[in-house]
């Protein structure tokens, strides 16, 4: 089990622990964590599953694919560290990971 | 205003589940219109995902979201279903009673319906617009803020901001460019998902100098009652800077809402219609919900569950609109009288 934390836009943060292979998005949704919508269901389909990811980890995420950064486009308040939950895989690295939710999804 | 649309049954929502509730209302007699807020049939498989493949279609071990749509407006073809599409569910009225239901339901084009029955299939909501976060952006929509193009005249000599890089985006850029005054396309990088056939005639025209491509987001808007005179904008840099504009066109894709059901008069839950389990219907006898809207104990939001719960509300439309007849079941495989309804009798 590697631990996530989400930190709502009001600051508040949430820890919730996702299985090795699982999606960020998977385990917001599963933990009913606040600010993710997931609307397609984890399809890369619909950019509601945006999050910022936190400064000291962007090196170990890694930026988004083509096709996110596509899908991106229609997420709310992109910014550099933006990225599609759905699209990161939770791996033994990820340990402590600290994302952002947006202020509202759509 | 035209004529009132009488029907059996008014489907909400053209997805998979609204289409496949054709078929088995098809089955016993039952004539389905279909009324849907987007331009096309299918719902999110055709909307959000159609080249994606499902794996939890019984019998089929992989389709996509577009090949299942297909396949369902196939199935239903015997049966003749009307769409309406491009309109929206705005109000339903009850003028039955509780055991011989009858609706007037009225879509925002003004078509008017009196059906017996109303199913909602709606899935998530209805498909809307997705409004970019630009403060006050509310008070200059639908005045010189646009979510979509109606009348292109409406726009002729006008100094127009496009703000996005997907096909919406540059179709309207290519069609406004001719007849705005001055068309700027506006996206967050210098990258574009629309088609690349229109990327390379946008930015051959931005080479003429015939239009202008800027990279960036708009941050705020400038203007008067409502009427835009321009949009601040900051660059990849940070940069800030101000285009001047008198109407903007944000295309940022399409999200759902639940939009008008809420004001249907039904008892809903966290944005979902509860069901029966017998006959999915809902608090409103002759008002059924299907698939993603609807919700009961152990509800799986699957397209399969949709398909089950459309059959067995079918059921219960037919003591609705053949009240005095006796409903035998039967099956596709051995009931010739089936077989003929679906054009393969033997």
């Amino acid at each position: 089990m590697t631990k996530l934390q989400f930190v709502d836009f009001g600051g508040t943060a949430r820890v919730v622990e996702a299985p090795v292979g699982s999606t960020v998005m998977e385990a917001a949704i599963k933990n009913a964590v606040p600010g993710i919508e997931a609307e397609c269901g984890g399809a890369c389909a619909c950019a509601t599953c945006h999050v910022y990811i936190d400064d000291a980890w962007q090196a170990i995420v890694g930026p988004p694919t083509s096709m996110e950064e596509d899908m991106l486009d229609f997420a709310y308040d992109v910014r550099p560290n933006s990225r599609l939950s759905c699209q990161i895989k939770v791996t033994d690295q990820l340990d402590g990971l600290i994302v952002h939710t947006p202020e509202r999804q759509a | 205003m035209s004529d009132v649309i009488k029907t059996d049954a008014l489907i909400v929502g053209a997805g998979p589940v609204g289409l496949f509730a054709v078929f088995e209302l098809g089955l016993l007699d039952i004539k389905s219109h279909l009324v849907d807020i987007l331009p096309k049939i299918g719902g999110q498989c055709a909307e959000l995902y159609p080249e994606k493949p499902i794996y939890d279609i019984p019998g089929f071990p992989s389709v996509t979201g577009q090949g299942l749509i297909d396949n369902l407006m196939k199935q239903i073809e015997p049966f003749h279903p009307e769409f309406h599409l491009s309109e929206m569910v705005a109000s339903v009225e009850s003028i039955g009673t509780d055991t011989a239901p009858l609706f007037r339901v009225t879509t925002d084009a003004a078509t008017q319906f009196e059906t017996k029955s109303l199913i909602i299939a709606a899935g998530g909501g209805s498909f809307q617009p997705k409004k970019p976060p630009i403060p006050e952006i509310d008070t200059y929509e639908e005045k010189s803020v646009f979510y979509a193009v109606r009348r292109m005249e409406d726009l002729r000599g006008r100094d127009v901001l496009i703000v996005g890089g997907g096909d919406s985006a540059l179709d309207w850029t290519l069609n406004l460019q001719p007849i705005a005054r001055r068309v700027t396309l506006m996206h967050r990088r210098d990258e574009f998902r629309a088609a690349p056939h229109s990327v390379e005639q946008m930015r051959s025209l931005v080479a003429e100098g015939k239009m202008d491509l800027r990279i960036g987001q708009v941050t705020g808007l400038r203007g008067d009652h409502g009427l835009l005179s321009s949009a601040l904008c900051r660059g990849t840099d940070n940069a800030e800077f101000e285009i001047s504009c008198n109407a903007m066109l944000p295309f940022f894709g399409l999200t759902m809402k639940l939009g008008p059901i809420a004001n249907w008069g039904l008892s809903l839950s966290e944005n979902l219609v509860p069901v029966d389990t017998e006959k999915f219907e809902t608090s409103t006898p002759g008002i059924f919900a299907i698939g993603d809207i609807n919700t009961y104990p152990g509800k799986l939001k699957l397209i399969l569950s949709g398909f089950h719960e459309g059959a067995l509300a079918a059921q219960r439309v037919y003591r609705y609109v053949y009240p005095d007849k006796r409903l035998t079941f039967q099956y596709t495989t051995s009931s010739s009288s089936l077989q003929k309804k679906l054009g393969v009798e033997g």
